[in-house]
Order: C-alpha cells, then structure tokens, then sequence
C-alpha cells in the first residue's frame, strides 16, 4: 500500500513544474490568452518531450507510462492554464486506444502521440456538437482528428469530414468550435466507449486539481499580503476558514483522480466507479475553489488584470466537459446499488 | 502509487477475520444500563487481549504485535467491518498508552501499559474545564508540592467533558503548575489516581439521554512525584501528543463505521424506491463520494507519515471531513428511513443525535480549521486579546 507517487514520476513532476514555471508565466499565457492563439513554442517543446503520448501504448509512437503518469502532466499543465491544445488531443487518443480497433489506433494515435496531430473530442447531439475544445484547432491544422460522442456510441473523423466554426469559449487559452457532421461521416468506434470515456474523465479531473491547487496558492499569497483593518486580511476566520475548505475540495478532489488514475492502469473493474467519483468531485473542487479565489481577492479579483480569471475559466471549461458532477454523481448512484462495502478485499 | 496489499498485510488480514468469525462477541445486552453495556465492552476487550488483538500497533515488549501502520490500518478497518464492541479502554489504548511510550520513563511503561491492555486499569483524559476547551492551554486546575509530604502534589480543581471517568482508574489530568509564566509553559502531565476521596465524578447527561461523559471536582487530591509524564512544566507538549493520537488513530475505524452507516442508508433508500428519486441519489452518490475521499485521505496519510515521518494536510482533514460528513449522513438517514429514525430508543435516532458530538469532541471544526489555516496553510494568526 501505497498512495504516492514513484520515483520516475516524481521526476516527471518535477520537470514539467520547472519547464512551465519558466515558459508559461502569468505575462505569457495573457498574451496568448488574449490573442486567441496557442503557444506554438511551447507546444513544440511539449511534444518534443513527448508529453502528448505519455499514455499511449509504445506500439504506437507513445510512452506508455500509463494514466497516473498523464494525471501528473494534467494537473501540471493546469495549475499554468497552459495555452496548449494537450488536454483536448491526449482526450481524443485515449478515446481512439481504448475505444477504437487496432487499424484505426494505427491510423490515428502515432500522430497525436507525437503531437503533429491535433485532436479533440466533443459531445454530439443529432450530429452537431456545441462548443468542442480544441475543435477549431483540428480544423486549422493539417489532418487533425475529432471524436465526436453521441449516445452510448463514439465516432472518430478527420477535421475535413466536419463542418469546423470556430466559437470563442469563455477560456481564450484553447481554441473551440462548433462542430456538425452528416451522420454517417467517419467511423464508429465499436469498442468500450464507455470505458474510454471514464479513462479520459480522469485527465480532465486531473486538471481540474492542478487548476484548483494553483488558484489556492495564488490566493494564500495574496490574503497574506494584503492588510485591511490594520491586519493582514487572511487573520480573519471568514477568509482564512475558506481557504482551509479550499484546501479539503482539492485534496478530497486530488485523492478521488490519484485512485481513479490508479484503477486505470491497475484495477479497471473500479475504473467506472473511481472515474465517476473523481469527476464529480474534481468539478465542484474547480468551481469552489476558484470562485473563492476570486471573493479573496476582492476587487482585483474581478479585474481583467489579476490572473485569477484565467484559472475560473479554465475550471469553469473542464468541469462541464464530459459532464458534470451532477451527471457523475448521478452515475455513482446508478452504481451504488450494485457497490457493497468499499474496504479493499 | 501501489494501492494493493503485499503478502504479509493480506496474511494480517485474513487471520485478523479469522479469529473475528471464530470469536463474535456475546449480544449486546438488553437491559442493565450503561454499566451492563460498559461491562460488555470490558469483556471483548478482555478477549482481545486475551488473543493479542487489543493493541497490535504497540510493540511487542509491550504487549502488542509491532504492527506496522498499514497493519495497524488494516486492524481497524476488520474491527470497524465486523461491527464488534468498542474496546472499553479506548482512551487507555489509543491516547494513553502512545502518550507513555513517547513521554513516559520506563517504571512508568512498565507499571502502566500492562493493564490498559487488558482492560485491568481504565483511563479517561481530563484536559477540558469549563473556562478552558478549545482554549485549553487556560486551564486553571493547580497542582503544588505538598509542604508536608515532599515528593507529592496537590491537586485541586474542575474538570469537564471528562468521557469514561466513572469507571476509570486513571486520568490523563493535566494541571497548572506554575502561574508565573506564559501560560502554555506553567503546565504539567500527571496521572491522577481517580479512586480517592479527592476525587469526586458527576455524571453529565448528554443530548442522547445517556452519561458518557462528567463532571470531575478534584479537591487536594494526591498525585506522587513519579506519576508526572515528561517533566514538570512541559505539560503543553505532552498533552499535544495525546491529541494527535486522538484525531488521528480512529480515523480508519470511523471511516469503516461511516461506511455501515451509509450501506444502510442505501439499503433502506432502496427498498422504499428513494434511490431512483433523484434528489436522494445525488445527496447518496455525494455521501458515498466523501466517505471514499475519507478513506483514500487516510491511506494517503498513511503514506506520508511513512514517507516523511509526518502526515501531510490530509492528518488534520480527515476528522473534519468524517465529522461533518457523518453529520450528514445521519440527517439524511433521518428523511430516508422515516419516523424510525425520531423515534427515542433506536439505533438511528441515538446516530442522529450523537453525531452532533462529532464536531466538538477532540477539537471542534473551528478550530480544526484554524489549525490548517494557520500551521499547514501558514496563513497569519488572527490576533487574539489576553
Ligand atoms: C462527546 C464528547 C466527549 C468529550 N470527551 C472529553 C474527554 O474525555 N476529555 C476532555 O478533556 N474533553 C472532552 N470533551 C470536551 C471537548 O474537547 C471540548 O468540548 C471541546 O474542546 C470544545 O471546548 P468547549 O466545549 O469549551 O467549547 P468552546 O471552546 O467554548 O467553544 C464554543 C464554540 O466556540 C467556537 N470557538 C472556540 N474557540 C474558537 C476559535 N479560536 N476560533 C473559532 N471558533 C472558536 C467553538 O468551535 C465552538 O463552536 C468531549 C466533548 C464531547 C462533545
């Protein structure tokens, strides 16, 4: 027993948080932010390191170092609000991996692997799908892939099977689309959809803690400075209280995606379970938490120019995507009446 | 990350099961009061010690097993699943025995630890009064050197809140033993001998109609010069130990028991058709959520305080968490198994109504909350006037 992490991927951590406090500093994801663009640079040094396909088989162009090694590049590209198209392309690979047939992995995932290709992955209803991350991206890009999920069923196609229009979503740091398609554009992917939809949750909760741990640690260095009253406004119970909840909606909401990443690559008869509750629980943790940020802040908070905004949007985007926590939760109940005591056995 | 358990662990288990199915213990008796049901708890536990299962994280010489923490972790999870008594000694076992293997001298481990096992010698902890709780480093009780007897002190004040203590034979008293320094310095650890005419236990009934815990006044009561735990004047650190032990040993049985509770909760939900309602499934799929965020926290402390020789955040979380939690979980139990659960007697209502302890007993939420903010969020003290 135990909840750590390795040593090999302590070192990943370690390198991605150094990188990224370097190349994605508040000063450069605002000025990609408010261009609209992804930081090109930074996204080919990603992919240099080969971070798009850490999770993907080496068969196919990945590293294979499986989801608890992705959930700490995740949360790490959170905690900048990195301007990249990573989560949106790792999504659509692990859909293609873990849904999809041999020849379509062997189509697809050595380019989003190495990153050449981008991807991204939207939720369809009668064949169109609204605000698809990453989805004006594929479309600018030289054979980029969609995973559009409609149903219990998913579908993979390249961009110029779609109709791509570009749609500014509330985080400018990664391109989205509205996404429509014939309805028998692409191919299905026949197999665990569900599955793979649970593998991808996990990434997404993944973020949502990095995203959530930075907008505490922005907030504890801001409500230790700041004086009001003659004190220090962090002294004060209403908002040092807060903060301590901020803290347990980040920890509740990092020890659910630790577990649910670890069933991932170790125990998938839980995956459904521990992907549902890490969601769930990741969603309401991103909200709460950068919401308080904001209230901490005061005034500044709510200005263009503190960096706090960049973190809500971002959690706002990833706590919706693929559901939300009441959807997940609504999830975990379906399951509750098949789940007996939970004491490992 | 490694969340499965290596032979040794699976071996603890399953022997752990297998002495608990072959020794249930005797039904809980119907009648005969708290003291019939206290004497039922000293007789399981009487039986673990008897199978060396009292204790099994204290090390061998002292009568325990060595287990290592995951071990340990392991033990409550079986005691908390196979829904048996709690040991009678609580407080001797979990506060009062750690507490003298960190502090105690060896005369004292050796006179003392023996019988906290076995149920022989029963302990409670008098630390609160009623002008000091959370502020516990206010309290007022004295102890000064007995001019005519050197070697003994006197003790005289109040204690409150002091759970056990009517059939305790030690308390875990910690007294004011010099007024003329700050006040977390003047403070000394004693073991007080509760039989004496100096000591005098009133019962304190609480919301749930029982008197778990009491009132102590304590009136040139005598305490001799060895029963002093860590030195004179070094009471504050001495009593942090023991409240660190005591947030953080029930964790992995609490979570069990929330566990059972919540289990039946759903069985209840399912039968009366509430699980398909909606509102009743999202506030059980949140319950279910937090009660394995507890779960996981503990493993993940665990791993820290192997790691690091310390817990990390998650220590000071996880009694918040299951306090508040199981405060929860009983108000909702409240709407999902009916007038059962308002009617005085049975086993929910006595849940509804104790869980209101929860977050007051071993430091309140509040204060539990400060305690992150200011030592693990490093936030600034907020100021306070005296
Ligand atoms: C079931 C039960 C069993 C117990 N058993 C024992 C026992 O065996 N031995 C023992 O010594 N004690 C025992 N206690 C006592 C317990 O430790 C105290 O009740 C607790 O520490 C709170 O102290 P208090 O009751 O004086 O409340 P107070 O400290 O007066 O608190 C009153 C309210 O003010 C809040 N408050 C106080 N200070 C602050 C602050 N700084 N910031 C924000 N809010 C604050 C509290 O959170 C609380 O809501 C037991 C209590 C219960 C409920």
């Amino acid at each position: 027993m135990d909840f750590g992490l390795s040593e090999d991927q302590r070192e990943i951590q370690r390198t991605a948080r150094e990188l990224l406090s370097d190349r994605a500093r508040w000063e450069r994801v605002r000025e990609h932010a408010e261009n609209r663009r992804s930081d090109e640079a930074l996204w080919k040094e990603l992919c240099a390191l080969g971070w798009p396909g850490i999770a993907v088989a080496e068969e196919y162009g990945g590293q294979g170092l499986g989801a608890v090694a992705q959930s700490v590049l995740c949360e790490e590209l959170g905690r900048v609000v990195a301007p990249v198209p990573f989560l949106p392309t790792v999504l659509s690979a692990t859909l293609i991996e873990h849904a999809g047939e041999q020849q379509q992995r062997e189509r697809w995932l050595p380019g989003l692997a190495s990153g050449e290709m981008l991807g991204a992955v939207g939720v369809a209803r009668d064949g169109v799908a609204e605000l698809v991350i990453g989805g004006a991206e594929t479309g600018a890009a030289q054979g980029g892939v969609i995973v559009l999920l409609e149903g219990d069923s998913a579908r993979v196609l390249s961009a110029a099977e779609a109709d791509i229009e570009p749609v500014d979503a509330i985080d400018p740091t990664r391109s989205a689309a509205r996404v429509s398609t014939d309805p028998g554009a692409g191919e299905a992917l026949t197999g665990d959809v569900a599955g793979a939809v649970d593998r991808a949750l996990i990434a997404v909760a993944s973020e949502l803690v990095g995203v959530s741990e930075r907008a505490l640690e922005m907030t504890l260095e801001y409500v230790k400075e700041r004086r009001q009253f003659g004190v220090p406004v962090g002294s004060y119970q209403a908002v040092s209280h807060r903060c301590a909840q901020m803290l347990l909606d980040t920890e509740k909401a990092r020890s659910l995606s630790a577990f649910a990443a670890w069933t991932a690559d170790a125990d998938p008869l839980k995956l459904a379970e521990a992907a549902a509750m890490a969601k769930a629980a990741a969603s309401d943790a991103g909200r709460e938490v950068t919401a308080g940020a904001i209230q901490a802040h005061g005034g500044i908070g709510f200005t263009w120019e503190a960096d706090v905004h960049w973190l809500y949007k971002r959690a706002q985007i990833d706590a919706a995507w693929l559901g939300g926590a009441k959807h997940h939760r609504a999830r975990v109940a379906a399951m509750l009446s098949a789940v007996s005591a939970a004491i490992p056995t | 990350m490694d969340l499965t358990f290596n032979e040794r662990e699976l071996a603890f288990r399953e022997e752990l099961r297998g002495w608990l199915a072959q020794n249930p213990p005797v039904p809980e008796p119907t009648d005969g009061g708290e003291d019939a049901h206290y004497a039922w708890r000293r007789d399981w536990q009487r039986r673990l010690y008897d199978a060396g299962w009292a204790a099994p994280s204290w090390p061998a010489e002292y009568g325990g097993r060595g287990a290592t923490l995951t071990e340990s972790a392991i033990y409550f999870e079986e005691i908390g699943r196979a829904r048996v008594p709690m040991a009678a000694n609580v407080l001797g076992l979990l506060l009062g025995g750690p507490t003298l293997m960190v502090w105690g001298t060896d005369e004292q481990k050796e006179r003392y630890l023996a019988p906290i096992l076995s149920a022989e010698e029963i302990w409670c902890q008098g630390f609160s009064e009623p002008d000091a709780g959370s502020d516990l480093a206010a309290l007022k009780t004295r102890a000064v050197r007995d001019p005519a007897h050197p070697g003994e002190w006197l003790v005289t004040g109040q204690k409150v809140w002091t759970s056990g203590a009517q059939y305790s034979k030690w308390c875990m008293l910690v007294a004011r033993t010099d007024s003329d320094v700050p006040k977390h310095k003047g403070l000394t650890y004693f073991l007080m001998d509760m039989e004496q005419e100096g000591v005098q236990v009133r019962p304190l009934r609480q919301i749930t109609g029982e008197a778990e815990f009491n009132e102590l006044f304590i009136e040139q009561a005598r305490i001799p010069e060895e029963n002093v735990v860590g030195g004179v004047g070094n009471g504050w650190k001495v009593a942090l130990t023991t409240l660190m032990n005591e947030r953080a040993g029930l964790g992995f049985a609490l979570q069990v028991r929330l566990r059972q509770l919540l289990d039946d909760t759903i069985a209840s939900a399912r039968e009366n058709g509430l699980l398909e309602d909606p509102l009743y499934a999202d506030a059980l799929a949140e319950l279910h959520i937090r009660c394995e965020a507890i779960r996981l926290l503990a493993w993940k402390g665990l791993t820290d305080v192997e790691r690091y020789g310390q817990p990390g955040p998650e220590g000071s979380l996880v009694k918040w968490l299951w306090s508040d939690t199981n405060q929860r979980l009983t108000q909702l139990a409240a709407d999902i198994v009916g007038p059962q659960a308002l009617t005085a007697g049975t086993a929910w209502s006595y849940e509804l109504l104790r869980a209101r302890g929860n977050t007051i007993e071993g430091g309140t939420t509040e204060v539990l909350k400060n305690i992150v903010a200011e030592r693990v969020l490093g936030l600034p003290r907020m100021k306070v006037t005296a």
